[in-house]
């Protein structure tokens, strides 16, 4: 996962910097590779410590977070009542603690420089790039007042609430003015992003809450940037230096440092949309693109000393519909996985080394009153801060903030590593007292990470806060929101209001019409719509059921040859169980067996040259010989797989679909035999779809224009769907013969399959009704010798029917939807 | 009627029957007047001047809902030809967002209502049910819009969509009961709102 195509061209780079900064070991010394100084002759093995140093350091405390994550794991209880984040400090304290005893130095802190340039990015992207869209914008309102508003307010009260103490006297005597505490101020108010992830991730809270927290969170950066370099400034300048002057540059330095930000965010998303929409052929480096363009859009607006937060965060944001859209379904993973890791990796590290530079005692400088009152301040500031704006935010909000919620959201404004990155970076010389900010956030960071995080989940448990759920997507939902904003809009176009929905409605139109015309490949303008992804979820869900259940009963084990994995993408852990993972591995050896004994077989028979056989071996060759054919293109370090046709995807789940609904509606009928009309309407509708969908049913060769190459994998996926007891469905058997006919006739141009030959239909039926990998090569010859003397009458294939109808068409489900009744037990082929 | 709306008396009959504020039904007025083309009553003709509706794709459903009797609260069934500014109110106040301080019953109520306006909308035969079939109709209607959805994976949407809801009633959905089921998920109170100009001030009044 760590290649280096995923990490992009910046990993050698990235290691390069790390090693200045993160690390202040002195006497880095990189010999050139090869040379070895003074040497007396030829050493075999020498020891270059110095050499990989750095690196190696590095790796190791990556290693080792790692692993500490592995250990928290081990223990389910611990992670379900501590977050993460808590026990990553406290690890780090420990390994401080250890490595100070050792030599006493603080050999490893967090750098603002590796903070802000490697550990951030990643984390800030994961965010943007994930960020549920539409949610975001719907309470985008509500998130800037609480980014801008309530960070302002924050820093404002908690530094002037400071510095009045501190005139009172109570905090003895300190080299510190009011600028110093406005700074401070600033630094401490605003809400980090890492921790609010870290732990509102754990706690579950209901999207809205979770939506305006992060968001806030996330925003807010601008005003930290902008309120951070205004007050350093003015502290350098000196308090009576400043003029108003400089206070109206500060203001308008805020709508510069955050609109440019957003703005450089959407020009590199635009680029990054417009780059993937090209990389068809070299899909191999595409996710590298996501990764670069990103991180680049982070340090131009870096480098304009814009808010490179939101540069990066606005860059996933408006990237992701395109790109998503864009790139192959592997590369959506990769990127989304290594997205991940690093988000997660990052965060680790951030926390464990938050905890390892606490461990530095001449960072800490103690003043009981300016730290308690620092925690006191900030948390009743947010309070009455959060229930200020809620107040105003409720008049305008459909959906009212609740006292629960706001309950929630003060609590859960979390400080971290961000603040504690800003107090590092003060300069010394000009900020006295600069260790006791250092030391106080230290504190603020771990209270609220540890303190708050530890008890944020039983206080939202015992509020009884709105949980979100994390339901199955169901498709009616999706119609049913879709439905929705279709009738807003339009309730809202009539009444002449320019609304939400309005402005909704229209940006969709827009982005329809002109973006994804322009950022959007041809092909995947028309296969992106949530609907269909959904819809195309679901039927992807079942398919992995049926062959889940399937390989459980052991009579599918063939479907999990690796090129169906490959073509579906299918996960099959999840629902793996220990008896199904037995079970299908023992089956698989069984078809490494067969496959042996139907070679010699081949070899034995081929004097005789029977087609038949010739047609099974090409069966399970289409099984056995794949992956190695695959594998072959692994050599290649530009090339994958290649695609394959998603259209292809899309018909087997259509037909999946419509058998499914077919057959449910024959058993409904049997139920409901009363309602004349709906009945009247559904044979309407079977009739009619009988007529339209058999062309684009299973004979590609008839109609070229729906030109769907059909590989075994439709055959194997039909075959599993297949409930057994529709043996008496005469209609669709007829049918089936029918078809049969028509397929033995036709030639299979175009199709490279073997398994769609015509001789070879007839032979599958009878394979699958004798599976060969379950009985002994020999067996398997008297059916095949058999298969010549079945007559090709409907009435032989009676018997065959239960794989063979659908391992042929689902259309005879169709027919089967004819006026006779049902079995009133036929099953939804969910349960089967 | 047209004209005497100007009458502040009327304004107020119509505040209390649709609890509009009076801003808003000045505002609703202005709209209806104009929607009609300075008429007391509007027809179904007069909604396909609306430009901005054109891409919409279920906008035949949404018109009719206009004109069902049901909604407009005079009768089981049935489509009006005309409706004039009162009921154009009436049908509006379905999207009055929900006034939570109002009370448990009254939420349930208006909820209730809001419901009953999006059956009568699926239940395009007004017989109080909705078949599977009328399901599937609305569903495909709804696809028909995007371009980029191609008949033949409508049509196996619907099916899909069908198939779900069958799972949760039995062959076709009454009101109160099965139709609430399937908007399970989703919020209706919080969804189906339109905010109404001046929307502001009213939230403050009660």
């Amino acid at each position: 996962m760590w290649g280096p195509r995923a990490r992009g061209p910046g990993r050698g780079l990235l290691l390069a910097l790390v090693l200045g900064g993160l690390l202040r070991t002195g006497g880095v010394e990189v010999e050139p590779g090869g040379a070895h100084g003074e040497s007396e002759g030829f050493q075999v093995v020498t020891f270059e410590w110095a050499h990989v140093q750095d690196p190696y350091v590095i790796a190791l405390w990556i290693l080792v977070a790692s692993l500490a994550k592995i250990g928290f794991h081990l223990s389910h209880k611990v992670t379900s009542v501590v977050p993460e984040s808590a026990l990553l400090i406290v690890l780090g304290l420990v390994l401080g603690g250890i490595v100070w005893a050792a030599d006493h130095i603080a050999s490893f802190t967090l750098t603002p420089t590796v903070f802000f340039f490697y550990l951030l990015p990643p984390i800030v992207l994961d965010a943007g790039y994930f960020m549920p869209n539409r949610l975001f914008f719907g309470n985008l309102g509500t998130i800037l007042l609480y980014a801008v508003v309530g960070t302002v307010w924050n820093a404002a009260t908690t530094g002037l609430s400071l510095y009045g103490v501190f005139l009172s006297g109570l905090m003895g005597d300190l080299q510190i003015g009011l600028l110093d505490f406005l700074l401070f101020g600033s630094l401490i108010a605003a809400v980090d992003p890492v921790a609010v992830l870290a732990v509102f991730e754990e706690v579950h809270v209901n999207e809205v809450l979770f939506i305006i927290v992060f968001g806030e969170s996330l925003l807010n950066d601008a005003v930290t940037v902008v309120l951070y370099n205004v007050f350093e400034s003015f502290v350098s300048l000196g308090g009576d230096n400043v003029t108003g002057v400089d206070c109206v540059k500060g203001i308008v330095s805020f709508f510069v440092v955050s609109l440019g930000g957003t703005l450089v965010g959407v020009i590199f998303a635009f680029l990054l949309s417009l780059v993937t929409r090209f990389t068809k052929h070299v899909r191999i480096i595409e996710p590298g693109f996501v990764f670069v363009i990103s991180y680049l859009s982070y340090l131009t607006s870096e480098m304009l000393s814009l808010s490179a937060i939101l540069a990066i965060t606005f860059c996933g944001i408006c990237c992701q519909k395109y790109v998503k859209a864009n790139i192959s379904e592997q590369s959506a993973t990769t990127v989304r996985y290594t997205m991940k890791m690093l988000a997660s990796g990052a965060e680790t590290i951030i926390f464990m080394f938050l905890g390892i530079s606490a461990v530095n005692p001449f960072i800490w400088t103690w003043n009981t009153a300016f730290v308690l009152l620092t925690l006191v301040f900030i948390s009743v500031y947010r309070a009455i801060g959060v229930v200020l704006q809620t107040w105003l935010l409720n008049r305008y909000r459909m959906v009212q903030l609740e006292p629960i919620d706001q309950v929630v959201l003060s609590y859960g404004g979390l400080r971290g590593a961000v603040a504690f990155a800003l107090v590092v970076l003060l300069d010394g010389e000009k900020v006295k007292e600069k260790n006791l900010f250092v030391s106080t956030t230290i504190i603020v960071v771990f209270f609220t990470v540890i303190f708050q995080g530890l008890t944020i989940k039983p206080l939202v448990q015992w509020l009884k806060v709105k949980r979100s759920e994390h339901r199955e997507p169901r498709l009616n939902e999706k119609l049913h929101g879709r439905a929705f904003d279709h009738i807003l809009s339009a309730i809202e176009d009539i009444s002449g209001q320019i609304g939400h929905n309005y402005l909704r409605d229209k940006w969709s139109h827009f982005d329809r019409k002109f973006l994804s015309r322009v950022l959007m490949r041809r092909s995947a303008q028309k296969s992106r719509d949530r609907i269909l992804n959904v819809f195309h979820e679901l039927n992807l869900k079942d398919a992995i059921s049926y062959v889940a259940e399937g390989e459980r009963r052991g009579s599918l084990a063939f479907i999990r040859s690796p090129s169906t994995d490959n073509m579906v993408n299918v996960d099959f852990t999840p629902r793996s169980s220990t008896v199904e993972a037995s079970v299908s591995y023992l089956l698989r050896e069984n078809v490494s067996a067969v496959c042996l004994d139907m070679q010699s077989l081949e070899q034995r028979r081929r004097s005789i040259r029977d087609a038949e056989d010739m047609v099974t071996h090409h069966t399970l060759q289409q099984y056995l010989y794949k992956p190695r054919q695959e594998y072959k293109h692994l050599y290649s370090r530009h090339e994958l797989t290649p695609t394959e046709d998603e259209k292809q995807d899309r018909e087997i789940f259509h037909r999946t679909m419509r058998k499914r609904l077919e057959s449910f509606k024959s058993a409904k009928l049997g139920l409901n035999q009363n309602k004349k009309a709906a009945k009247m309407y559904k044979r309407e509708r079977a009739q009619k779809r009988r007529n339209s969908s058999i062309p684009n049913g299973k004979l590609p060769t008839e109609i070229p224009v729906q030109n769907f190459a059909i590989k075994e994998k439709d055959l194997e996926l039909s075959d599993t769907e297949e409930p057994p007891n529709y043996d008496e469905m005469s209609g669709g058997i007829e049918f089936l013969a029918g078809v049969t006919k028509d397929t033995a006739s036709d030639s299979p141009a175009g199709i490279d399959n073997p398994v769609f030959s015509p001789d070879e239909a007839l032979d599958r039926s009878l394979l699958a009704r004798v599976p060969p990998w379950l009985s002994p090569g020999e067996t398997v010859v008297p059916s095949q010798r058999a298969r010549t003397q079945i007559p090709l009458s409907p009435g032989a294939f009676r018997r065959l029917t239960p794989l063979r109808l659908s391992s042929k068409s689902v259309d005879s489900f169709l027919q089967a939807d004819g006026p006779e009744e049902r079995p009133p037990a036929a099953p939804e082929s969910t349960h089967m | 009627m047209g004209t005497a709306h100007a009458a502040s008396e009327e304004v107020r009959e119509l505040q209390g029957k649709t609890d509009f504020s009076s801003d808003q039904i000045e505002h609703l007025h202005w709209r209806f007047k104009q929607l009609s083309g300075d008429q007391p009553i509007i027809r179904k003709e007069n909604f396909n001047n609306v430009p901005d509706l054109e891409l919409n794709p279920i906008r035949s459903k949404i018109f009719r809902a206009f004109f069902d009797n049901r909604n407009l609260r005079k009768g089981p069934s049935g489509l009006a030809d005309e409706i004039n500014f009162e009921d154009f109110l009436t049908i509006m106040s379905y999207f009055r967002p929900i006034d939570t301080t109002m009370g448990e019953e009254q939420v349930e109520l208006s909820r209730k209502e809001k419901l009953r306006f999006l059956f009568h909308m699926y239940n395009s035969d007004s017989d109080g049910r909705i078949t599977l079939g009328e399901y599937q109709n609305v569903v495909e209607e709804l696809l028909s819009g995007n371009p980029h959805i191609e008949k033949e994976s409508a049509r196996s949407i619907a099916d899909g969509a069908t198939m779900e809801v069958a799972s949760v009633c039995m062959g076709q959905m009454e009101p109160d009961q099965d139709f609430l089921k399937i908007w399970q998920g989703i919020n209706i109170e919080t969804k189906m709102n339109v905010r109404f100009l001046n929307m502001e001030t009213m939230a403050l009044c009660h």
